[in-house]
C-alpha cells in the first residue's frame, strides 16, 4: 500500500543558494488523480521556489476550492497557507497582504473557483495590482463534480461524455491584460521547461502576476477531441517567444545578437531575455499583446508564454500609499504617534 | 542513446545488483522477500539450488553482493544479505530434503570423478546427481568439505552446520574413497571415467624461506594455512602467549583470531601495506580488532631473531605508501630503523598457491607460467577434453561461492561432453516477468521504503568465546531483527518497464519520482546525456534506461542508479506505461534445455 513517499532523496542534489535542499520545497503526496496535469504545475513551484532560493518560510500560499486549490497541500510544506472559502482566494490574499507586505504570495486557483464563482474577486484583484503571483490550473472542467463544462472551456470543444460545449469561453489571460495586471503568461502543465521559468519570473515580479496555466483533467477532459487535452495542446500551441529569468544576483552571461532580444528589467532588477522574431508583437504593449492573443485563436492556436508585462506597473501598496512596513512589526509608539502629530494633522485640515 | 533492449535478459539482470554481483547469481531480493514473508524453507531453497551452501555461506561468504547493493548508495550501509541468508537456513524445515530433486534409479551410465571434496566438486555432483550420473568423489580427508572443513575455524563455521549440507549431497549416492589421496593423474585417466572434475584447491600455503632465521626459528613459525588445519583436526592444541601473524587477507585473520583462542594473549597482525590496502573483509578485520588484536600495518618482515637456539622476535621495516608517476601504489622502505617486536610463535598468512603434483607433465594437461591449467574460461574445460577444472584450482584462489559457480558451469560442460554435444550450446537463464499490481495502491510486493538502519548481530560475550574455539562467535539474527533486515531489502528485481506508446507524457512520474531518476529529454549520446539529467548520473557503471521516442519526439531516461523501486511512477502513471514486473532471473545449470 502506498499512501507515503519514501523519505530517501537522490544523494547528490546539490542545495540552492540559500543552502535548502529541494525536499523542503515538497509537500505532501498527492492525492489527485493519476497523471493530473496539476501535479506537474505543484512540481514546477517547487522547482521555481527552489530554483530562486526562496526561503519557505516567507511564501504564503493560498487558494479556494477545487481540485486545484486542494494542490497546496502537495508543494511548499514548510509555508504558510490558508484554504478559503470558494472564489474567495483573492480577497484573502489581498487582507494578508495588506497586513504584512514583505512576504511572497503565491495563490492557486481553479478555472471554476476563478472564472465562475470567484469572477468579481478574481477582476478586482486584478484592477488592484495586488502583489502576487495568481496561478490558474486550467483544465476546462469541474473535475471534482464529474467532469461539466467550466466557464474556460472553449466554444466546440468535445467532453468525454460527448457533448459539446456551446458557450463562449471565458479568455482569463485577455482579462488580465485588460484590467491592468503588471505580468500575463500562459503555460501548459506538460511543458515544465517553459512553465518553471515563467513561474520565477512571476514571483519576481512585482504587482499582480497572473498565469493561466492549462492542466489536462486526466478523467474527465483528456479525449482527443477536447481542447484542454495533452494531446491537442501538443498539437495546437505555439509559444511568444522563448525567454530566461536572469535574477538580479547573477551576473549576465548570455550574449544574443540584439534585434532579436528584448530585455524587461523587473522590480527586483531581475531581467527577462525574450528571444522572438524580430517582427513579433511588443510584449510590453496592451494591445499589440491582446490582438496577438485574438490573432492566434482565430487561426486555432493557443498562444503560451510571456503574453504581456509591465514592469512599470504599480501594485495596490504605491497606489493606497499604504504603511511601508508589515503591521505585525508597528509598536504602539508607531501606532499611537502621540498628541503632537494629532496635533499637526488637525492642524492640516484648518 | 539507442533505445535499451529489455528483452536482453542481462538488462534487468544487471539491475539487481546483488544478483548481478553474486558469482552465482543468486536471486537475492527474492530469498529476502520470503524471508520477510515468514518462509524460511522457501527461502533457503532458493539460496539452496542455486549457491548449494546456505548454512556455510551465510556465515562465511565473501559476500560480493553487499558492497554492490542498491541500499548502500541510497544510505550508509547496504542490507546484510549474508545473515539473512543465514536467518532463513537456521530457521528451515528439517523436512527440507523432501523438496530436493528424486534421484534416478536407473543410472545414465556415464561415470564421473571428482577429484578433491571441497564446494566446487560437490556442486558438480549436486547438479549431475539427479540427471542420473554416477560419481566417484576422492579426498584425502575423512569427510566432504574440502578447504571449508580443513581450514575454516568453528567458532565462525561449526562442524555441524558444514556436514549437514556436505552430506544432502553425498547422501545423493555419491561413492566416496576419504582418505584416499590422488597421486597420479594418469592412473585416475587409466580408469576409463567418462569424466574428470578437479577440484583440488589452492592447497599450499605460502613461506617465506629466504627470510633469515627461518630455519633456526623453524620449531616456531609456523605456515598459517597447515597450522589452521593443524588445529580444526585436533593436532594443535596450543601456542606461545605472543604471537606475530604475517600477512593481511582473511586467512591472517582465521589465524590471529584461532591464536587467541589457543593461549595466545598477545597476538598482533604485521601488515606489509597500508591497512586501508589490506586484502581481508573489512567485517573480519573489524572482528579481530574486537577480539583485541592490533592490526601493524606499513611493517614490512626483514628477519626472525634468534637468541640462544630459540625464537625471541622479529624485525620489520617501517613501510609507507603512495601513488607512483602512473597513479599506481607503491610500497617502499621509510630508511626508519628496523623495528623489533618479541615473540613466541610466528604465523605466516601471506598467501596461498596451486600446486598440483600429482599431474604428471605427460598426462596432456597443459599448464600456464604460472603452474596454473590453460583452460576455456566459459567451459573450464581443460587441454584433455574429458578433464575439467574448477574452484581454487582453476584460475587460483579465490572465495566458496566462486567455486560453486565454477561447479555449475562445470557440470553443464560435463554434462554436454558425455551427451556429445557442443559445449558452447550451453542453457540459457531461466526468465520470467511478472506484473505486480492488484489494486490502485496495493502491490504483490512490500514497496514501503523503510528508513530502518542495518541491524547489528548479536555475538557471543568475548570473555566466553575466547575460551572454546568450538564456540560460535555470531549469533545470527534472531527472527524478529531479521524481519526487520529483510524489509530493507529495495526489491530490486521489482523492474520499472516502460511502454512509450502508451505515454501521453504528463509528467507525472517524473513529479512523484523520490529519487528524481526519470528524465523525458531529447535523446543524445550516454556522456553528453549523463549530463542532462534531473540529478547527477555520475555513476557509468548503472545504466539508463533509454525509451524510444514518445510522441513528442523526446525519450525517457532513467537513470538506474539510485531507483528505490518504489512503485510511485507506476501508481501516479494514468495510462499504465509504467509496470512494476517482478524479473526472476535464474541461472542455468546442467540438464536444462
Amino acid at each position: 500500500m502506498t499512501f507515503f513517499r519514501p523519505a530517501f532523496r537522490h544523494p547528490e542534489l546539490p542545495p540552492n543558494a540559500a543552502g535548502y535542499l529541494r525536499q523542503d520545497y515538497e509537500g505532501g503526496i498527492s492525492t489527485l488523480c493519476a497523471g493530473c496535469g496539476h501535479d506537474s504545475i505543484c512540481n514546477a513551484i517547487v522547482q521555481a521556489c527552489f530554483e530562486l532560493a526562496l526561503p519557505p518560510h516567507r511564501i504564503v500560499k493560498m487558494s479556494g476550492i477545487g481540485c486545484s486549490s486542494k494542490s497546496p497541500a502537495y508543494f511548499l510544506g514548510k509555508s504558510h497557507g490558508f484554504n478559503s472559502v470558494h472564489g474567495r482566494m483573492p480577497s484573502i490574499a489581498t487582507g494578508a497582504n495588506m497586513a504584512n507586505r514583505d512576504l511572497i504570495y503565491l495563490g492557486v486557483s481553479g478555472d471554476g473557483d476563478t472564472a465562475s464563482i470567484g469572477m468579481g474577486q478574481f477582476i478586482h484583484a486584478v484592477r488592484r495590482n495586488l502583489d502576487m503571483l495568481y496561478i490558474v490550473m486550467n483544465n476546462g472542467c469541474y473535475g471534482l463534480t464529474k467532469g461539466q463544462y467550466s466557464a474556460t472551456a472553449d466554444k466546440g470543444s468535445k467532453g468525454k461524455k460527448g457533448g459539446v460545449n456551446e458557450l463562449e469561453s471565458i479568455d482569463l489571460c485577455e482579462l488580465a491584460i485588460q484590467l491592468g495586471a503588471g505580468f500575463v503568461a500562459r503555460s501548459f502543465s506538460g511543458d515544465k521547461q517553459q512553465l518553471v521559468p515563467l513561474i520565477k519570473a512571476g514571483l519576481s515580479h512585482r504587482g499582480m502576476s497572473f498565469i493561466d496555466v492549462i492542466s489536462p483533467c486526466v478523467t474527465f477532459n483528456n479525449n482527443p477531441e477536447s481542447t484542454k487535452s495533452y494531446h491537442w495542446v501538443r498539437e495546437h500551441s505555439e509559444a511568444t517567444n522563448t525567454f530566461d529569468l536572469v535574477p538580479f544576483r547573477r551576473p549576465i552571461t548570455a550574449e544574443y545578437a540584439d534585434e532579436t532580444v528584448q530585455e524587461v528589467v523587473l522590480h527586483d532588477n531581475s531581467v527577462i531575455h525574450l528571444h522572438k522574431h524580430r517582427d513579433a508583437p511588443d510584449i510590453t504593449d496592451r494591445r499589440q499583446a491582446i490582438d496577438n492573443l485574438e490573432d492566434h485563436k482565430a487561426q486555432g492556436v493557443i498562444l503560451t508564454g510571456v503574453l504581456y508585462a509591465n514592469p512599470d506597473s504599480a501594485d495596490t501598496h504605491d497606489i493606497l500609499h499604504t504603511c511601508e512596513r508589515p503591521l505585525n512589526s508597528l509598536t504602539e509608539a508607531d501606532l499611537c504617534p502621540g498628541s503632537p502629530v494629532l496635533e499637526a494633522i488637525n492642524a492640516a485640515h484648518r | 542513446m539507442k533505445p535499451t533492449d529489455i528483452e536482453d535478459p542481462e538488462y534487468f539482470h544487471k539491475v539487481i545488483d546483488c544478483q548481478f554481483a553474486c558469482p552465482a547469481h543468486t536471486p537475492v531480493p527474492e530469498y529476502i522477500r520470503l524471508i520477510s514473508e515468514k518462509r524460511y524453507t522457501d527461502a533457503y531453497m532458493v539460496n539452496w539450488v542455486s549457491n548449494v551452501f546456505p548454512g556455510v555461506l551465510g556465515r562465511v561468504c565473501d559476500r560480493p553482493c553487499e558492497p554492490a547493493c542498491r541500499r548502500g548508495r541510497v544510505e550508509k550501509e547496504p542490507v546484510a544479505i549474508c545473515r539473512l541468508k543465514r536467518l532463513c537456513a537456521d530457521n528451515r524445515d528439517l523436512g527440507v530434503t523432501a523438496r530436493f530433486p528424486a534421484i534416478p534409479h536407473e543410472k545414465n551410465g556415464k561415470r564421473i570423478a571428482l577429484i578433491g571434496g571441497g564446494p566446487a566438486s560437490l556442486t558438480v555432483a549436486r547438479d549431475l546427481m539427479p540427471l542420473g550420473y554416477s560419481i566417484d568423489l576422492y579426498d584425502e580427508q575423512d569427510k566432504g568439505g574440502g578447504f571449508m572443513r580443513s581450514q575454516l575455524p568453528s567458532f565462525r563455521l561449526p562442524e555441524a552446520v558444514l556436514a549437514t549440507e556436505v552430506n544432502y549431497i553425498l547422501d545423493m549416492g555419491v561413492t566416496t574413497y576419504f582418505n584416499h589421496r590422488v597421486e597420479s593423474m594418469r592412473a585416475m585417466l587409466a580408469k576409463g571415467y567418462d569424466a574428470l572434475f578437479v577440484g583440488t584447491g589452492a592447497p599450499r600455503g605460502r613461506d617465506l624461506p629466504d627470510l633469515p632465521g627461518r630455519q633456526e626459528g623453524d620449531a616456531w613459525i609456523h605456515v598459517g594455512l597447515n597450522w589452521l588445519a593443524g588445529v580444526i583436526f585436533g593436532h594443535v592444541t596450543s601456542i606461545g602467549k605472543r604471537v606475530l601473524v604475517i600477512g593481511g587477507g582473511n586467512t591472517a585473520m582465521d589465524c590471529c583470531r584461532t591464536a587467541r583462542r589457543l593461549g595466545g594473549t598477545d597476538v598482533r597482525v604485521m601488515v606489509r601495506s597500508p591497512r586501508a590496502e589490506m586484502k581481508a573483509s573489512p567485517w573480519e578485520i573489524e572482528d579481530a580488532l574486537g577480539e583485541d588484536i592490533p592490526i601493524v600495518d606499513n611493517h614490512s618482515p626483514l628477519d626472525f631473531v634468534i637468541e640462544d637456539g630459540r625464537l625471541v622476535g622479529m624485525r620489520f621495516e617501517k613501510m609507507r605508501s603512495g601513488p607512483d608517476a602512473v597513479g599506481r601504489l607503491r610500497t617502499e622502505p621509510t630508511g626508519e630503523e628496523p623495528v623489533f617486536f618479541p615473540c613466541d610463535a610466528v604465523l605466516l598468512a601471506v598467501g596461498q598457491m596451486n600446486a598440483f603434483p600429482w599431474i604428471e607433465a605427460d598426462a596432456g594437461i597443459e599448464f600456464d607460467k604460472y603452474g596454473l591449467p590453460v583452460l576455456d574460461p566459459l567451459t573450464l574445460q581443460s587441454s584433455l577434453p574429458q578433464v575439467f577444472f574448477g574452484g581454487d584450482a582453476a584460475f587460483g584462489p579465490r572465495n566458496i561461492i566462486t567455486a560453486v559457480a565454477h561447479g555449475h558451469q562445470a557440470a553443464i560442460s560435463i554434462d554436454l561432453f558425455c551427451r556429445g554435444e557442443s559445449l558452447r550450446n550451453r542453457p540459457a537463464p531461466q526468465v520470467n516477468l511478472a506484473g505486480q499490481q492488484m489494486g490502485v495502491h496495493d502491490w504483490l510486493y512490500h514497496n514501503q521504503v523503510t528508513t530502518t538502519e542495518r541491524q547489528a548481530v548479536p555475538m557471543l560475550a568475548k570473555a566466553k568465546s575466547l575460551k572454546d574455539r568450538l564456540l560460535e562467535v555470531e549469533l545470527g539474527f534472531d527472527r524478529q531483527v531479521g524481519q526487520a533486515e529483510a524489509l530493507r531489502c529495495l526489491n530490486c528485481d521489482v523492474q520499472t518497464v516502460f511502454r512509450a506508446d502508451l505515454c501521453i507524457e504528463c509528467d507525472a512520474c517524473v513529479d512523484v519520482c523520490p529519487e528524481s531518476c526519470i528524465n523525458f529529454i531529447d535523446n543524445g549520446p550516454e556522456e553528453e546525456l549523463r549530463t542532462r539529467l534531473k540529478a547527477p548520473a555520475a555513476n557509468p557503471e548503472q545504466s539508463l534506461y533509454v525509451s524510444v521516442p514518445v510522441a513528442s519526439g523526446k525519450v525517457m531516461v532513467k537513470d538506474e542508479n539510485v531507483c528505490l523501486h518504489c512503485s510511485l511512477c507506476a501508481e501516479r502513471c494514468p495510462t499504465s506505461a509504467w509496470e512494476m514486473q517482478k524479473f526472476l532471473y535464474l541461472s542455468a545449470q546442467a540438464g536444462q534445455p
